[in-house]
Parts: C-alpha cells; structure tokens; sequence
C-alpha cells in the first residue's frame, strides 16, 4: 500500500502498521501517533498517523528527518472502523417462542460490513451472530440463519452468479424455510432480482432482496432498518414472490416492497433510489410498527405452490441503447460473435434511426431474437403509429411492451436458456410471466416531480 | 462540616492549580458550504422539506464503541430534519456523498496557521466523528486537522501555546426538542467552521478571556470569517489539581468565558471538598451499593396532597425511593452558585432516565409534601432522619428506576472524585451536565474523501490572505491612520475592523479614519446600548452614510441620525433617509442667513462681550443648524461675522 519509497524506510527500521511512532519533520514538527495503513493512493510517498486525539494526518516521507518506534503495537487494528456497534436492547424483554425461520445469504452487499485496515477493503461481516449483534430487532421477528456465499461488488455480478446463487435459494425454499432475505449491492440488485423472478415462476415463500444506499460504517445507514423490513417480509408477508425492500423515502418511516421484474434503481445515492416502474409497488412496510401493509393484489399467495425453479440463463444475450448516430456495425458485431438476443433500448415509442433496419434485418434472419423496449423507461413500446416502428416490426422485431429495459434483457437471457424453439422463445417475450408487463397503465403510475 | 453555600469573595480559583484549554469555533464566510455547493447562508423561511431519521451507533477504527452514541440510540431518539432548499441539497440530507473538500476554507485555515506559527500536515485527511445527538444528519461530524504547534501571545505578555488547528464542518440548528422527537434546521450543516485547540496553559479567568479575544481578533484579521450571533463559539476544557479534565460547550458571548472558568473551577474545588467529607463519615462505594435499595413506595404515598405525586398515581406511575447513607446535609452543599449538588443528582437523572427532576430529602418537607410523610418515607427506606439522605422520583416505573439507577452511581463516583463529564453552558456562566465524554474512539477515517494534498501552491496562496497578529495590527491602525491607541483597540475588539478597512480605503481622503472607527466602535454602541435596533443596521448602511458625507449631501454631525433611522428603517434608501430628517448639508449661503440672522438678534451682547460672545453665538447656530453643516465651516463664518460687527462699531 505504501508506495515503495515509503514502504523501505518503514521496513528499514522495522515499522509496522500498528506500531506507535515519534517522526520528527524537517521545519521541526514532531507527531507521535499510530501509523496507519493508505486507504487511498497518493502522489508523492506519504504515511498516515494517527494522533493521539483520534485525528489522522498524512506526512511526506521526504521530509521526515527521524521516525522511531515508541511501542511495539500499540494496537492491534481490529479492522472494523465504522462498523455497527453492539446493540444491547433497551429492555430485555421475553422472545416469542415460535418464530418464523429465514434465511440472510450475503453476496457481498453492505448490510453488515466492515473496513479492514491491513488493505483498506470493505469486508462483509456475516455470521448471524455479528447480524444480531448489530441489527437485534431482527432477532424479534426471526430465527435466521446466515450464509455468507460470495463477496463481489454488485457491478461484478454476472448470469454465472445469478444461477449460483438461484441455487442456493432453490436449496433453504426445499428445506421448508419461511423465506429467504438476498444482501445485495444496489448498482444490479434490480437485475439479479429479475433474473430470481424468471427462475422461480412457481414459490411457496417470499425472496427478498435487500441493499443499502448508505453503507453500514455510518450511524445514519438505511443498511438496518431495510433488512428489518425485508426480515418482516420475508418471514410474515402473505405473498410469495421474489421483491427488493429498501427505504420509501428519504425518512426512516416506511420501506417499500418492489416486484423483482418492476424494480429500477433510479437515483445514484437517495434511500429511495428504488422504484417500481410503470405499476405501483406490491406493499409498504413500517418497521417500527412491525407492520406490512398491501398496495395491490399479489401474484401468489404464500405456501401456495410448490417449488418449481428453472435457474438457467443465456450468457450471449446483449442490452444496447441506441443514440443518435450509432454506427450499424455494433449490430453486425454482435450477429458476427454469435449472440442469441438483443434487446435494443430505442426511442420513443420504439424507434432506431434507419441505419440500423439492415443489420437488424440480418440478425433476425441469422435467428437472432431482437426485442425493443424504450429507452423513455416509463410507458409502453407501441411500433405501429410511426412508419420507422412498423418497419421493424415487419423484420420481426420483437415488441417488449412496457418493460423495463433491464429485466426485458435478463428474461431473454433466461428465455433463451430455457426454450429450444425461436418462435416459443418470440411468444415468451411478449406474454406476462410474472407481472413483467403490466398491460394497464393508470394516471398513478407515472411520478409527479415536485414543483 | 462544609458550608452549604458558596462565598465567592473566599475562593481565589487561580490558586487551585487551573488548567484551561481552549476550543475556539469559527464560521468562516466562504462561498460554498465545505462538502458541497450550498451558499453559506441560514434560511427560516421559502420552501422546505421534512426529514425525519433514526442513528445508530457504529465502532470506531479501533472496534471501540462510544458510549455516549450507544445512549441516544436506546433512548429510541427519531431526529426531524427541516431541509430549506435554498440553503441545503441532498449532501446535507446524507442522500448524496460529500463533494470534495472546500478549498477555500482549507485555504482560511492555513493562513490563520502560518499566522499562528503552525506547522502545516502535508495531507488533510477528513476524519467522521461521532456525533449522535443527531445535530448531523450522517451521525458524524467531518473534521480534518490542518496543522498542529504554534503559539499566541496574549495582551498580558504571556505566550499560549496552540494545539491544533482543525476545519470541520458545523453542525445542524436545533430548532426543539418533543418527546422522542428532535428537531433541526440543516440550513448550517456544513458551513465551514476553523477550530483552533489551545494548549492548557491557561490558568485565569482573565487569561482565558484574553486569549478568546485575541485568537478572535485574528480570526477577523483574515476578513474572510462570519460575523454574528453564534457564529463564534468556545468549548473549555477546564480543571483543577486533583480535579478532571471537564468539557464545557458552547459558549457564545466572550464576557462569559471568565465566569464559566470560576464556576467550573468552584465546582470541582466544592465536589472534591464533598469527597472529603464523604470520606470522614465513612461512606464507601461498598456501603453505598448495599444500602441504596430502590424502593417503590406509590401505595405508601396515595394519599398525599402533593401535586406532583397526585399527578404521577392518576396518570399510573411510580414513585421510587432510594437511601442515600449518611448523605443528610451534602445534597444541599452548593457547587456552583444556585447549584447544589442535588442539582448534579437530578441532571443525571434527567439525562439518563428521562425524568422531570428529583426531590430529595434535604428540601423536604416541600413539594406539598408533609413532615409525617417524610417520617414514612424515612421509614420505608430503613434510613434514620439527621444522618442519612434520601431520594425520590415520581415518574414511569422504568424512568424512575433508571434515574435512581444512575444517582446511586453518580453519589458512588461522588467518593471517586469527579467524573469525565461534557457540560453544557447555562445563561449565568454555571453549567449542567450534558452526557458523559467521548473518547477519541469516536474518530474514524471518512472514506468518502480522498485526502488532499497541501502543495506548495496552496501555501502560497495561503500567505497572501495570512491575517496580521493583533498587536501588529494595533501598531499599524496607530501609526497608518492615526488613530488613538485607544480608539485602535476598540477597533480591534470590532466585528467590523473589516468594514473600517475598506472605508478608510475609498473615502480615506474626504471623511477621517478616526471619524470612521469611532462611528462603527463607539457611536453603535452607544446607541444600542440606548436600545436602539442596531442589528438591524447592515454594512451597506454605514457605507451609504460615509460615502454621503464624503460627498458633501449630508454632514458629520448627521451620521448619528442616519444610524438611528436606519436601525428603524433597514430597507430605506440613504437619500429618502436625508431628506426625511432633514438632515441634508446647507449651502454656504443658507449657513451665512442663519448665522447673520442669530448674531442680529445678539448684536448689543457682542459688543459688550466682544470676542467672548462667540461660544454663545457658536451654540445658538449650531443648534439651529441641527447637524446640516460642517461646524469648522460655521465656526469660520461665526467668526467673519462677529469680527466684522466689531470692526464696523469701532
């Protein structure tokens, strides 16, 4: 971490990270603190201390004239700045006997993390014991039981990681679990839930994915009180579907519950970056009044149906957006590479500029399922009011209704993973499976902004 | 035995071994906030958003949990935010991360830190510090040392030296405070604030009030702070020999400092005067923990007249008792004038268990509460009248018996010494107790940011704004615009010396830097004194009053006037203002019909007075005049006219 200039003079003289330090400075400053690893890289060699009022502050190394060890480790850095506290409860009062039982797999979101100060990584905390230490209301509403399966950054996701860890759900739901809560990082949350949604098309009990939009290394985190949420949902909604729970707004009053194929993050850094787009969220949950309370008619009630999952997905499925300008090569780039499907975010109403016909014609006649959603996000595709519209329409592009973009791709990818046939795989993309497109849009489910 | 009340002309607090440190707070007047683009402004009014929130409390790099953060989160605190959107965006509403770190600002501090002879840190890193009484909304503060070392020199001579300088970021306004609820206005989150830390060499009251004054004064020397009710504040840290090093916040006004040192100073001087005499009767922690039951005696007490406790059984709640042993006496001794150290029982009560207040047995009978009663009490307590004190709270059953809970530990660390506590200020200079003292285990790295680097560039800039020390200043306010050493002091004190600068600079040459300074020093405060409105009265006012002087529309004598009529009528223009007071200057020939008029009524006195006569003349023009002519002109023509009425009767 040290750039090596830094990194001789402290090995020179035996210093470690932890070590309690004098360095005295050229103009005469002289610190005395811990010395503490980079987090953060840094032009000219530089090492942080620690000062002994908890202040950190960095010294060039070049105008160090003397740096001694005053203590041995003084501290063992236990690399978990920032992370939850242990939350002793305020009383303690008797546990219900019988709780529901869930299941918390963590990918690798930011629900219980901690910094660990060797490398300066965010490393997930995740047994359930440190989730109960630092989230204990959970412990009220549930048993849980915690598996930590993977530890990527949600942008490293990937179909490969979707069956993986559609798997390990498939496994606790057959183990007669009361439901399953996913960590998740937010940037893809949206499409790993859709791709659970397609995979599970028949569930006894509710998958729900739950992220934070302010890590948990800060007091203020939305990281507790969603997986509260989500813990109540997933061990007591009457529904049986796979869903996002995160804030509903920038208060800590409610979360909202999102179908997995209608979920969009729409905000690089709000609590409520999470929407539901083109219908309206499935229920509000109330955290601290423990209570859920229903928006709209589920798709499937709990312990309902058995088990039924197909967790398969086609990895040469590609989401292009078109823009002004773009060059027909990229389509025939595509077709070339042997890719199955492309779901084209257009304009408008479906639109791509005319330079794209040709090799759109090319890739549907090379049986390339092409299927077109807008790139407006909200309202439906509809290609027969312009003439460019039914143009595509007449090669055989696919219209995807008013679905989002994102899940229109993620259920190709499982589409063509799980049909043999074009014409089936043509006929899925247009019929609702599990409430990816909503055929009625009222007046509600379009935002008002605030003006 | 120890006197219950305090003499203050017996206690000499400068001979008790004091050690002062002081935290110095300053708004600076940048044109962003430090972590974003919002104007650096306080808004009450115009569109607004209502956020409300919970905090809980996280470890620190350490795996350190601070405890006072803990203690607000089990509170079950919710924190409501009033976002103005004029004066808050989403980084204020933790919806959005930091941007990076205001140069400017980090700017301000190195200046004031070369002036101060500190050693500038090669890389500024910003540090969160846990702050969980919800006065920022991330539950952190962001704080970033700048420099360390240096020094002060205070007008008595002696050199102070200077821990550290810091710039971090200020914290919400509190607008109430209701049931679980807090509310704060975000409108100041985020105004960059310069921290200057002060070794603990001070060991006066007067030494901690010339120190405030004098980093104050620098601190207005770069002319890029803000000016106003709250935009300074000074945290203390105050002990005694054989005392604890106390924290003390948020004190505004500078006459107050030298109080808030004495009391405090008393107050660990009475608290360790009550251990000894703890200590003489006998009273261990162990006897303590053993006698001090907590003892619920609600259906003892249902038939008493008092209101408090009628008012606590109708509405359900308990009343609790707890034998304090061979305490009879000390819960009245005084530790700080008005404050007794039942007041300290009932802050810790208050804070930890949430309730109104205490009773106790040394105020008793009292309340509404009788002799016989006391005599039950005492009785169901096991504790014996004359030798043994007693509490009692009437409250929620849990409040009650956490309040108790925590009195027996405070009486138990009563036999200890002092306890690390933070204190708030209270309007009289006393203090009360706000929540036990954080560690450094609340500071962790705020990864959001990188660290900037101090290059040589920013130095330079840096030096160019470097503030004068004040005694340099005085020198040059004396010997540049020739004012009165007295006049430059005051000057010095000024909020305005800003405002002087850059008169002096434009109308130097038609209105005196020493008519200036007095009008902005002296002249304002003799009229807010007089009750006068004055804050009211804005920078542009004072300068449209000069600039018409220096034009010759309006004179001298009338800037008083103008003040005044501002102060009323803050949106009026100067010309308006002129000519409503009938405050404009008189032509030369409107001078000369006035003086010509008085001295034809006074002739036969001038001859008999001759040149005597004319201070009388003099008062009688002026007079009429009201401020409309320059007086050294008026003199002239006076002395024209009476010379010659002498002249033509010879």
């Amino acid at each position: 971490m040290y750039s090596e200039h830094g990194y001789e003079l402290l090995s020179s003289k035996g210093i470690k990270i932890g070590d309690r330090v004098r360095v005295k400075r050229k103009d005469g400053l002289v610190v005395e603190g811990i010395l503490l690893p980079r987090y953060s890289i840094s032009k000219k060699p530089t090492i942080v201390v620690k000062l002994d009022s908890g202040y950190n502050i960095g010294i060039r190394v070049d105008t160090i004239v003397d740096i001694k060890i005053v203590k041995k480790e003084e501290v063992s850095l236990k690399g978990e700045a920032g992370s939850p506290a242990v939350m002793p409860l305020i009383e303690k009062t008797e546990l219900p006997a019988k709780k529901p039982l869930v299941a918390i797999i963590g990918t690798g979101g930011t629900i219980a993390s901690k910094i660990e100060y060797e490398t300066g990584a965010v490393k997930p905390a995740f047994s359930s014991e440190e989730i109960l230490e630092a989230v204990p209301e959970v412990g009220y509403i549930a048993d849980i039981h915690a598996e930590s399966i993977m530890n990527i950054l949600s942008e490293n996701m990937n179909p490969e990681y979707w069956e993986q860890i559609g798997r390990i759900v498939a496994k606790y739901i057959e183990s007669g679990i009361d439901g399953v809560i996913i960590a998740h990082g937010t940037d893809t949350m949206g499409y790993t839930a859709a791709a659970l949604s397609f995979a599970f098309q028949k569930l006894p009990v509710p998958v729900v994915f739950v992220g934070s939009q302010r890590s948990s290394d800060r007091p203020s985190s939305d990281s507790a009180l969603n997986l509260v949420a989500a813990t109540l949902v997933a061990a007591k909604a009457p529904f049986a579907e796979v869903v996002v729970v995160m804030h509903g707004e920038p208060s800590d009053s409610y979360m909202l519950v999102h179908r997995g194929t209608r979920v969009r993050k729409m905000h690089t850094s709000r609590r409520d970056a999470f929407q539901t787009i083109n219908d309206i969220p499935l229920a509000k949950v109330y955290p601290f009044e423990q209570k859920i309370e229903l928006l709209k008619e589920p798709l499937r009630k709990r312990r309902e149906e058995e088990l039924e999952a197909k967790i398969k997905f086609e990895k040469k499925v590609a989401l292009v957006k078109f823009y002004p300008g773009m060059e027909p090569e990229i389509i025939d780039f595509l077709v070339d590479r042997g890719y199955r499907g492309i779901v084209i975010e257009g304009t408008g109403l479906g639109h791509v500029g005319d330079q794209l016909i040709e090799p759109l014609r090319r890739a549907i006649e090379n049986d390339v399922v092409v299927v077109m959603t807008s790139q407006t996000i909200f309202g439906r595709i509809n290609m027969n009011v312009y003439s460019t519209g039914r143009k595509l329409l007449s090669i055989g592009v696919i219209p995807g209704e008013d679905m989002l973009p994102e899940t229109a791709y993620v259920k190709l990818s499982w589409v063509l993973a799980n049909t043999e046939d074009k014409k089936d795989a043509e006929n899925l993309m247009q019929r609702n499976l599990v409430g990816e497109i909503n055929r009625r849009h009222t007046y509600t489910v379009y935002p008002r902004w605030l003006y | 035995m120890i006197q219950k009340k305090i003499d203050l002309s017996k206690i000499d607090v400068t001979k008790l071994g004091l050690k002062v440190g002081l935290e110095i707070h300053q708004q600076l007047d940048t044109t962003h906030k430090l972590f974003c683009e919002c104007p650096t402004k306080l808004v009450d009014k115009g569109e607004a958003e209502w956020v409300v929130r919970q905090l809980r409390p996280t470890r620190s790099e350490l795996g350190e949990v601070d405890i006072a953060a803990l203690f607000e989160w089990r509170k079950g605190r919710l924190y409501k935010y009033f976002a103005p959107l004029s004066s808050s965006c989403l980084v204020e509403g933790d919806e959005e991360p930091p941007h990076e770190l205001n140069a400017e600002a980090v700017k301000i501090g190195i200046a004031v830190a070369l002036a101060l002879n500190s050693k500038i840190v090669d890389e500024v890193y910003v540090m969160r510090k846990i702050v969980i009484d919800g006065s920022n909304t991330t539950g952190f503060q962001r704080t970033a040392v700048i420099a360390l070392g240096g020094s002060i020199k205070i007008p008595s001579g002696k050199v102070i030296g200077i821990q550290s300088i810091a710039i971090e970021e200020d914290a919400a306004r509190k607008l109430r405070e209701e049931g679980r609820y807090i509310e704060y206005n975000i409108d100041r989150l985020g105004i960059p604030l310069i921290e200057i830390s002060t070794d603990p060499d001070i060991n006066s009251p007067e030494e901690a009030y010339e120190t405030a004054l004098t980093i104050g004064q620098l601190l207005r020397l770069t002319h890029k702070v803000k000016r106003g009710i709250g935009t300074i504040r000074q945290d203390l840290n105050i002990s005694i020999a054989g005392g604890v090093k106390t924290e003390i916040k948020g004190v505004q006004q500078l006459e107050l400092l030298p109080k808030v040192v004495t009391y405090e100073a008393i107050r660990q001087y009475r608290l360790l005067e009550i251990m000894k005499e703890m200590k003489k009767r006998g009273i261990t922690e162990d006897l303590v923990r053993r006698e001090a039951k907590i003892t619920d005696i609600t259906s003892m007490m249902s038939s008493s007249k008092s209101r408090i406790i009628k008012r606590t059984i109708s509405r359900k709640g308990s009343i609790l008792g707890v034998k304090l042993p061979k305490m009879h006496g000390l819960l009245s001794v005084e530790v700080q004038p008005g404050r007794r150290f039942g007041t300290e029982l009932a802050d810790y009560a208050r804070f930890w268990g949430g309730v109104g207040g205490i009773i106790h047995s040394d105020e008793l009978p009292g309340y509404g509460i009788s002799s016989e009663e006391v005599d039950r009490i005492y009785d169901a307590l096991n504790a014996v009248k004359g030798v043994d004190a007693f509490v009692i709270v009437a409250d929620d059953y849990i409040k009650a018996k956490k309040a108790l809970e925590a009195i027996i530990d405070r009486v138990v660390n009563a036999i200890k010494g002092i306890p690390r506590e933070t204190r708030a200020v209270l309007p009289d200079g006393t203090t009360k107790y706000m929540r036990p003292q954080p560690g450094a285990a609340r500071m962790y790295p705020e990864t959001d940011i990188p660290p900037l680097e101090v290059t040589s560039r920013l130095i330079d800039e840096a030096k160019k704004i470097k503030p004068p020390l004040p005694h340099e200043k005085l020198n040059e306010l004396v010997s540049k615009y020739n004012l009165s050493t007295e006049l430059a002091k005051q000057l010095l004190r000024d909020v305005r010396i800003d405002l002087f600068e850059k008169l002096v600079e434009t109308y130097r040459s038609r209105v005196s830097p020493t008519f200036i300074a007095s009008l902005i020093t002296s002249t304002l405060r003799a009229l807010t004194r007089e009750g006068v409105p004055t804050h009211n009265i804005t920078d542009q006012h004072i300068e449209e009053i000069i600039s018409a002087i220096a034009s010759g529309r309006t004179t001298k004598e009338a800037a008083e006037d103008l003040l005044r009529f501002f102060a009323k009528n803050p949106e009026s223009k100067i010309d308006d203002a002129i000519k409503q007071l009938g405050l404009g200057a008189l032509s030369k020939e409107e001078i000369i019909e006035i003086v010509e008029e008085i001295i034809g009524e006074m002739k036969d006195e001038i001859k008999q007075a001759r040149e005597k006569a004319f201070k009388k003349i003099m008062g009688r023009v002026m007079s009429k005049i009201r401020g409309r002519a320059d007086g050294r002109l008026v003199a002239e023509i006076v002395k024209e006219k009476i010379n010659k009425i002498l002249a033509d009767s010879q």
